[in-house]
């Protein structure tokens, strides 16, 4: 990978994400070329994305991006000529993330299919679960999902994986009962810039945070996971806990984004 | 005049529309009639007995042929509607509309978050995955849009 350049684009935060790829390029002998805040660029001038794709694709060999619109990466990836990593498109897809997710969960429990996967959290707005969830079914895992009433995954969506792979999915408000026969945990945030009444996130971010008292009936072997960054939808005490098996999952990003960048630019 | 009879003339040249379900010729007509110029004429019949459909509506514009663009347009909003080209009085191509299995240009994304729907002008794209009931999908955020949901979003 020496003398190959990848540029890393993001008009959101990240830190996993991006640091994740610059660490996983330079480890791969290459070098990173970082678009920076975009109130230091020429997007601050008014210059639009495309015109922005069009000049850094003339810089690197290879683009990764995260931007608030859904479809910005594919759309990217038509306008020049260097491979772009889709990292994050608005409430769309997170595809490096869910491939991670599914390394860790491999690595953890020794294979994907045949587990009991939930999935906990704001499921309709959060974009790695609906990418994850997709993925899940296809290697045959069964699906769990907790949410509070109104953030469920969707219906749709649900159908579509039920069609496609003939997914045994399951849907409960309940988080306790959601997570009794679970062998992997995936937890995410509720959004609570989501909700016009924050009484009611702050309400909801406590029936469905994850306790010492919440895993008293889990198996022992449970695995928890969660694609960071976590606020209070975890407590602190899990950290340490047996369960506890995210800061692991950080570091897969590390090996998955060394073989994607390999993959497309050899 | 007797049920047969039509409630207009025959058009000389131009694009006949029929079949098209009821209630939905004035939104065809609309469609057409955005690009119409000095001295072409359209009437649109509404509510025809049918002996298929119960009843239909049908569409004439004479001195114009339809184009590709508008036939993907009015194939979202009228998937039983056929074609007739009118050329000396006479029907010289008749064809029935498919909807194809990809539309370009057409419909505006109903996701508002869609970069589409951005400064960046972008051609929509939209893939057809199931035609009856029609189900598509945007090329660009994904998300799956039956009929009803587009329908309003014909540009």
């Amino acid at each position: 990978m020496k003398g190959k350049i990848l540029s890393t684009l993001f008009f959101e935060p990240s830190t996993r994400t991006k640091l994740s790829f610059t660490s996983a390029m330079q480890r791969l002998g290459g070098q990173t070329l970082e678009f920076g805040d975009s109130e230091s660029t020429s997007i601050v001038k008014g210059e639009n994305l495309t015109d922005t794709i069009k000049t850094v694709g003339k810089y690197c060999d290879i683009i990764t991006i995260r931007h608030p619109n859904e479809g910005a990466a594919r759309y990217a990836s038509e306008i020049t000529d260097k491979p772009v990593l889709n990292s994050g498109d608005g409430a769309n897809q997170h595809p490096t993330q869910t491939l991670l997710d599914l390394y860790a969960i491999r690595k953890l429990k020794g294979g994907i299919s045949e587990l009991n996967i939930s999935l906990l959290g704001d499921l309709k707005h959060a974009r790695v679960i609906k990418s994850l969830a997709y993925a899940l079914s296809m290697f045959g895992a069964r699906l769990t999902l907790i949410s509070p009433p109104g953030l469920e995954i969707g219906k749709q969506f649900i159908d579509e994986l039920k069609y496609n792979f003939k997914s045994s999915i399951d849907e409960t408000n309940n988080l306790q009962k959601g997570i009794k026969k679970a062998d992997v945990l995936y937890v995410c945030r509720i959004q609570k810039e989501r909700f016009e009444d924050s009484y009611e996130a702050e309400r909801l971010q406590r029936e469905f945070r994850v306790t010492a008292e919440t895993l008293t009936n889990v198996k022992e072997d449970l695995v928890i996971l969660h694609s960071l960054p976590k606020v209070s939808e975890i407590a602190h005490e899990i950290d340490e806990s047996k369960y506890s098996k995210y800061f692991d999952q950080v570091f897969y990003g590390i090996p998955v984004r060394m073989a994607i960048l390999n993959m497309v630019l050899q | 005049m007797t049920s047969r009879e039509l409630l207009v003339s025959k058009i000389e040249n131009g694009t006949v529309i029929d079949h098209i379900p009821s209630g939905q010729g004035l939104r065809v007509v609309n469609i057409m009639g955005s690009n119409m110029v000095k001295g072409q004429t359209a009437v649109v019949l509404i509510n025809i007995p049918s002996k298929h459909m119960g009843t239909k509506d049908i569409v004439k514009i004479n001195d114009r042929e339809i184009a590709v663009r508008e036939i993907n347009k009015i194939a979202l909003t009228a998937q039983t509607a056929t074609l007739n080209i009118i050329r000396n009085w006479e029907v010289s191509e008749k064809r029935k509309i498919t909807i194809p299995r990809i539309f370009e240009g057409v419909v505006k994304c109903p996701n508002s978050n869609c970069i589409t729907n951005t400064d960046e002008h972008i051609i929509t794209k939209f893939i057809v995955e199931k035609r009856k009931p029609l189900s598509t999908r945007c090329h660009y955020c994904e998300r799956p849009f039956a009929r009803e949901e587009i329908n309003s979003f014909i540009t």
